[in-house]
């Protein structure tokens, strides 16, 4: 699905999120009033400019629309992989963009992300997954490393990872695997505006992905250990 | 400083994860969370015929710093390079979680890792970020976060971010921070990219002279475990980094200035020299006192 396809059916009412340089920045229309959008498109690779430009428009929104939700939509094969950004310290910029979207989450804005094309590593971590609830479209492509690349860094037969993946979800990319991981809530069927608007309504919550990962069997011990190092009774809210 | 030499150092990069805890805090007051006699293995090891650690590479509990409470966790590199699994990053989080509830001092955390275990990928990437998650909570509930960085395994991936949604960062000139780290970029991009085999470069690059000359890092400490100490309850006294707008406008600016300053630059030398060092080339020799004298009208930023 294009960035052009998916804004049309998640705001049929109308949006003005132009795509530059594969960024996307805008707002669209919803029953709820206006949604900030942001994100990436065609895969791009993260790297400290545009880390800077998402950031700067988060800290706008915060400044000039107060509690106005935040969509992040994202397509991105992960953060750039250069030494030039390695040397102005690209971390600190993918910080800067979390801590941003943190800041907006304290004061009120709810946070939605949206896996629309590919999620991986840097800009996953920065920005998809800094989202109150994680959502994916059908054919979104969530990944860490694929099996034959993983054989040849572990030293571990191609086979037997792939026997592996075949029951648990922790080692092969695929959308059906971290949804059952708790890492993305559920996956969004057409109309999409009617499932954003759903999301909309919802209240922000603490971060419940380890309970649902629990829930749907992928990671059974993380809620458990989590909760038995933290100590004290009820949620980490 | 000047007691270097009466003073036996005891390095931190050569120690063990229990080990640089027991020099950090208060003699004898850690006390772990979760410890080795629980047994809590990753479940995915043992899927692959791989050994398992009796706390996954990771120590996490609460400890006295000069008598002040804190939670410190510090991550054992010699286990999968520190990297974080599914119960690795379920122990930092809950150590985290504790902070908010519990209101100590503030929480150290010992990051030694190449960020996501990849013999756990997908739990390792939602772990790294849940955890990223819970350090920005834990700064909300003000509890001041400080990272060290000085373990032979450097601090990246994912948890190169980590460290940096932190209050403050305090590093040895032999720790690395970065998030795409040196084998990973040559592996991806080829040796034209980088040459990972090249130590120079790689100190040069990702080590703490560098990030404390940007301002990623707020202290450059010798490797020395004593340091590290003083450090920590420095960071910890100094105020937290607040989350606030005006705070984030402040960290923007300073980040696109260093866009503009010094986005041109093919090597870290190149970013000295244009920030005012007078003989860039030597800094990779100096101690760590020259050093903070030699850098000191060049620094951009940090605290």
């Amino acid at each position: 699905m294009t960035a052009a396809e998916l804004l049309l059916s998640l705001f049929p009412a109308g949006h003005s999120v132009r795509e530059e340089g594969s960024l996307l920045l805008g707002s669209g229309a919803s029953p709820e009033g206006e949604v900030a959008v942001l994100g990436t498109a065609q895969g791009l690779e993260v790297g400290a400019e545009e880390a800077l430009a998402l950031a700067a428009f988060v800290l706008d929104v915060v400044r000039r629309h107060p509690a106005r939700p935040l969509l992040a939509l994202l397509d991105s094969r992960g953060q750039r992989m250069s030494l030039r950004d390695e040397i102005l310290g690209l971390n600190g910029y993918l910080a800067h963009l979390a801590t941003a979207l943190e800041l907006a989450r304290q004061r009120g804005h709810r946070l939605l992300s949206l896996v629309y094309g590919e999620a991986s590593s840097g800009s996953a971590l920065a920005l998809g997954f800094m989202g109150d609830e994680v959502h994916a479209v059908e054919g979104a492509r969530l990944w860490v490393m694929n099996l034959p690349a993983m054989a040849r860094v572990t030293k571990i037969p191609l086979e037997r990872l792939a026997e592996v993946s075949r029951t648990s979800p922790v080692l092969a990319p695929g959308l059906d695997n971290y949804v059952r991981l708790g890492a993305v809530e559920s996956v969004w069927q057409p109309p999409l505006a009617a499932a954003l608007l759903q999301a909309l309504r919802r209240e922000a919550g603490p971060d419940r992905r380890s309970e649902r990962g629990e829930e749907r069997g992928g990671r059974l011990l993380a809620r458990r250990v989590a909760e038995a190092v933290r100590g004290g009774r009820g949620g980490g809210g | 400083m000047s007691d270097r030499g009466i003073r036996a150092r005891h390095s931190y990069r050569e120690a063990t994860a229990r080990r640089r805890l027991a020099g950090l805090l208060d003699e004898g007051s850690f006390r772990e969370l979760l410890g080795p006699e629980h047994r809590v293995t990753s479940p995915h090891l043992a899927a692959l015929d791989l050994p398992a650690a009796f706390d996954d590479g990771v120590v996490v509990g609460a400890g006295l710093l000069l008598g002040e409470p804190v939670l410190a966790a510090s991550q054992e590199g010699s286990f999968m390079g520190g990297g974080v699994g599914e119960v690795h990053g379920a122990k930092l989080v809950g150590l985290l979680e504790r902070a908010a509830r519990e209101r100590p001092r503030g929480v150290l955390l010992l990051l030694d890792t190449g960020g996501v275990r990849l013999q756990e990928a997908n739990a390792g990437l939602v772990a790294v970020s849940e955890v990223m998650r819970a350090v920005l909570a834990a700064r909300a509930a003000r509890v001041p976060v400080v990272a060290l960085v000085g373990g032979g395994f450097g601090c990246f991936g994912g948890m190169g971010i980590a460290a940096r949604l932190c209050d403050a960062v305090a590093m040895s000139e032999e720790g690395r921070l970065g998030i795409t780290g040196p084998d990973v970029l040559e592996t991806t991009k080829g040796v034209e990219e980088l040459d990972a085999s090249d130590r120079a470069l790689v100190w040069r690059t990702y080590g703490g002279k560098h990030r404390y000359l940007l301002g990623e890092a707020d202290r450059l400490l010798e490797d020395d475990l004593e340091a590290f100490r003083t450090a920590a309850a420095e960071l910890l006294r100094v105020s937290a980094r607040p989350l606030d707008l005006e705070e984030l406008e402040r960290e923007h600016r300073q980040l696109g200035r260093r866009l503009a300053e010094f986005g041109g630059a093919a090597d870290a030398s190149e970013v000295w020299r244009a920030a005012g060092v007078e003989r860039p080339e030597a800094l990779p020799l100096l101690e760590a006192p020259e050093f903070l004298r030699a850098v000191a009208g060049a620094r951009r930023g940090g605290r």
